[in-house]
């Protein structure tokens, strides 16, 4: 009874056996360092005074929330990448990963795809907006 | 997700009835032990650390960190409708949301901000305590993981206390109305003129279902960090095998995470 690991016994990461040794960058052995760590909680930290600091003094109108959704996707980058290791996990897991991003990517695309262009078709809003029916204010 | 190699493991895949020695096939269908091929590399501390359905280390704790990703991606799609509808009011109602937002204390969520991330810092060192096999900093480190986290549900307990008292909780009859303060017999009058009332309602509708849903997410954490920290202590884990360190940490950076994006999206909206 032949264990995979005797004939394996560095094995980095899982991969099948058989199929060609992928690159040695399996979170199960490589060790992010601790200086990693700290200059990333720097990072970190610095561009938390950013947002802040740019939501202060840099009055770009609309352009605010594309900065501060900037500052926090580059954030969550770091923490993804180092403190969560998918820079080093394998590249299954890496797929992973971008799946998850990517579904959300779809669910934004088709809502906001939505919204956004309701008002090019001519067609009924509800009656809240409809000029026949309504009395109030709308929601728009 | 593997190739499985009918050569190996074909020994300990035979059902019990089959096997030829009955010693073998009372360790190979004992759910505590792995198979005795694969287990009998990884014996540490009177049993396994490889469950039986896997081959070796290696693989396990690829299931793990995929496992923990799928559950991940329906963490993100969970966040993602809350941050969706909160997208879709805030293009709706741009005014009332920059001026509900004005009323968050800027500064109290971004020292929250702060302790969160040196909250993931401390994570990220429990985990590689448990690399390096320090028993002593796996506990410690997650011990400060735990109070810096407790410090934040503190602080969002203030938040939260202050804004009721402003009568900025969403409740329906109370939400906004004329705060009178029995000791001074002053009464202050709403925060929002009336035509803005109702969508600062629902900003601090999504303010409080968000972040408490956020919070909730931290109090797991917390409790699941705090089974870990014993297992740690108990002596449960070593540089080959700390799966429960490792996932348990890749939770808490993704909560951290959700609240990277909550703080500029509730707190900072306009405040040129």
């Amino acid at each position: 009874m032949a264990a995979p690991h005797s004939q394996h016994p560095q094995v980095i990461g899982y991969h099948a056996p058989g199929t060609p040794d992928v690159p040695e960058e399996h979170s199960s052995t490589k060790h992010v360092s601790v200086a990693t760590y700290l200059v990333i909680f720097a990072a970190l930290m610095v561009l938390l005074v950013l947002t802040v600091g740019a939501a202060f003094w840099f009055n770009l109108g609309r352009l605010n929330i594309l900065v501060a959704l900037a500052i926090a996707t580059v954030k969550a980058a770091l923490v993804v990448l180092f403190f969560m290791h998918v820079m080093y996990a394998s590249r299954l897991t890496k797929i992973f990963v971008a799946a998850a991003f990517l579904w959300l990517i779809i669910l934004f695309g088709l809502t906001f795809g939505d919204y956004a262009t309701r008002e090019w078709s001519p067609v009924s809003r509800g009656w809240v907006e409809n000029p026949a029916t309504a009395g109030g204010s709308g929601g728009r | 997700m593997s190739a499985h190699n009918p050569a190996h493991g074909a020994a300990h895949n035979l059902p019990a009835d089959l096997n030829p020695s009955p010693a073998t096939s009372q360790v190979a269908f004992d759910p505590s032990h792995g198979p005795p091929s694969a287990a009998a590399m990884h014996e540490a501390h009177g049993h396994s650390m490889v469950a039986h359905q896997f081959d070796d280390l290696a693989q396990q704790h690829e299931a793990s960190t995929l496992g923990m990703w799928a559950f991940l991606a329906t963490e993100v799609m969970f966040f993602g409708g809350a941050l969706t509808a909160y997208a879709v009011y805030r293009a709706t109602y741009p005014e009332a949301f920059a001026a509900a937002s004005r009323l968050e204390n800027w500064f109290v969520g971004a020292l929250n901000t702060g302790v969160l991330l040196c909250s993931s810092l401390t994570m990220a060192l429990a985990v590689h305590a448990a690399q390096m096999g320090s028993r002593k900093w796996i506990v410690n480190w997650l011990l400060i993981t735990v109070v810096f986290g407790t410090a934040f549900l503190g602080v969002k307990a203030y938040e939260y206390n202050h804004l009721i008292h402003e009568h900025l909780f969403p409740r329906a009859d109370t939400f906004d109305a004329p705060r009178h303060d029995h000791e001074t017999g002053v009464t202050k009058p709403p925060h929002f003129p009336p035509e803005l009332r109702r969508p600062a309602q629902l900003f601090y509708s999504l303010y409080f279902g968000m972040t408490g849903l956020h919070a909730l997410h931290m109090v797991i954490g917390i409790g699941v960090i705090l089974v870990v920290a014993w297992q740690a202590w108990r002596g449960r884990f070593s540089p080959e095998y700390h799966n429960p360190v490792e996932m348990t940490g890749l939770y808490w950076h993704f909560v951290d995470i959700v609240w990277i994006f909550l703080y500029p999206l509730l707190y900072l909206i306009d405040r040129t």
